[in-house]
């Protein structure tokens, strides 16, 4: 029986674009289906009732959701490229820095672009925070994986290179060279990878969308 | 394989998520009672980022944040399985085990705000249960989330089995209205039930008066 893949995705989406990453450096053969978020297939409904977001990946007629949860099945699903270490207690460190990135850097990131205002003071503050946690954590490592792209990569990839089309769309200052250099010297590792460089959306184009999508900073979400 | 050491402050869920999973597993630990209000060098140690119970020590290694404790024991001490073998049922499982840990800050909000954000927590509390009611699978076909057996979903969700009750009593607002949720209150009655579980829930006497402080001080600070 032949093996099929489904992604379903959305180009500006960095959730999205974790997935796909993880599927080009696992070798899996997948069809894309592109998602218009302000109007929803009735696959996507049918797939991700509870949520009704993207990424959704459907293996064989079964729907995962959830980028991360996604990548646990991809890793457990496809051999070779090992996504997480093998060893439970780094597996146990990825997996606490990739949820500290999506629950508190990239809660923080969203707040102090486009909160309200006594919101985006504070997040404003917790930003360089957990940055400086993260550029910590990578030590004199060349990716958070160590030598090669992990979980912890995957799941940064915000940081990488959206952070960089945010602080473009809304004019703010969030990783500076200055103040995180190991962790700008990760995000140029990073987009310069072959596979990560294959699937990341022009930059021009999102800058655009950002701008258009979330305008100005006082409007509310 | 080294010592285990559990950091924790009763009665937290989270605390006990952990405490139900290596009692499960039957593995001998040594629980540290923390003071939040003064938090040990061990805690700050431990835990540099969040500064929070729970968290687990196993041979001098700290691991932080309940549900990726619960995804270490499993990995480390593979017996009596908290998740399915199969990748996809697993990947369900995952699922809900995320769900069940966002949406519940929900119900910890409700216990620690009043008026208007009391409110919003409300909504989102029973958006939650809902949800759950409708979507959760084998929720009122089998015993548990996990099947026959106690799983990981069900240790996440224990929030609802024992301590959502104690903060409707403390706070005077309902948030699951009797009847109206069947299918989870079935659950409820065989989470409770199991012999695990039973003989390591905290005391609802103990727990009233305790919450009843918390909650005054933590909207006093407010």
């Amino acid at each position: 029986m032949a093996e099929e893949v489904l992604l379903f995705g959305a180009w500006a989406s960095p959730y999205s674009h974790r997935v796909e990453m993880a599927l080009k450096l696992k070798g899996v053969e997948y069809k894309y289906v592109e998602e218009d978020l302000a109007n929803k297939s009735p696959s996507l409904l049918k797939y991700n009732p509870i949520h009704k977001k993207v990424p959704v990946l459907v293996h064989n007629g079964n729907p995962i959701v959830e980028s991360q949860v996604i990548l646990e099945y991809i890793n457990e699903t496809w051999p070779g490229y090992p996504l997480l270490p093998k060893d439970p207690y780094e597996r146990a460190i990825a997996r606490f820095w990739a949820k500290f990135i999506d629950d508190k850097c990239l809660l923080a990131i969203f707040k102090a672009s486009w909160g309200e205002e006594k919101e985006r003071e504070k997040a404003a503050e917790e930003v360089p925070e957990f940055l400086n946690h993260l550029e910590n954590e990578l030590k004199e490592k060349r990716f958070f994986g160590g030598e090669s792209i992990g979980m912890v990569d995957i799941v940064a990839n915000f940081i990488s290179f959206w952070v960089g089309a945010f602080e473009e769309a809304f004019g703010s200052e969030l990783l500076t060279r200055e103040k995180f250099p190991k962790l700008t010297n990760w995000t140029h590792q990073f987009v310069n990878n072959t596979v990560v460089k294959e699937s990341l959306p022009p930059r021009d184009k999102l800058v655009a969308y950002l701008r258009n999508r979330f305008g100005g900073r006082n409007v509310s979400k | 394989m080294g010592e285990v050491k559990l950091l924790g402050t009763w009665p937290s869920p989270y605390l006990y998520r952990v405490i139900w999973a290596l009692k499960l597993k039957g593995i001998p630990y040594e629980y540290i009672e923390q003071d939040l209000y003064n938090k040990s060098p061990l805690l700050l140690q431990s835990n540099p980022v969040h500064k929070k119970i729970p968290v687990l020590i196993h041979g001098g290694n700290p691991i932080a944040e309940s549900v990726i404790i619960l995804q270490y024991i499993e990995d480390k001490w593979p017996q009596n399985p908290l998740l399915p073998s199969d990748p996809y049922e697993k990947a369900v499982a995952r699922f809900w085990v995320k769900f069940a840990d966002e949406k519940g800050l929900s119900i910890s909000k409700v216990f620690r705000s009043s008026g208007e954000e009391q409110e919003k927590a409300l909504k989102e509390s029973l958006e939650m249960l809902e949800i759950i009611e409708e979507h959760a699978p084998g929720l009122g076909q089998k015993k548990f989330f996990g099947g026959d057996k106690i799983g990981m979903v069900d240790l996440t969700l224990g929030l609802l089995a024992h301590w959502m009750g104690v903060i409707e009593e403390v706070t005077g607002v309902k948030i699951k209205e009797a009847g109206k949720f069947p299918r989870l209150e079935a659950w409820i009655k065989n989470f409770k039930e199991d012999p695990v579980i039973k003989e390591n829930l905290p005391e609802l006497k103990d727990m009233l008066p305790a919450m009843k402080r918390r909650r005054e001080t933590v909207l006093a600070s407010k």
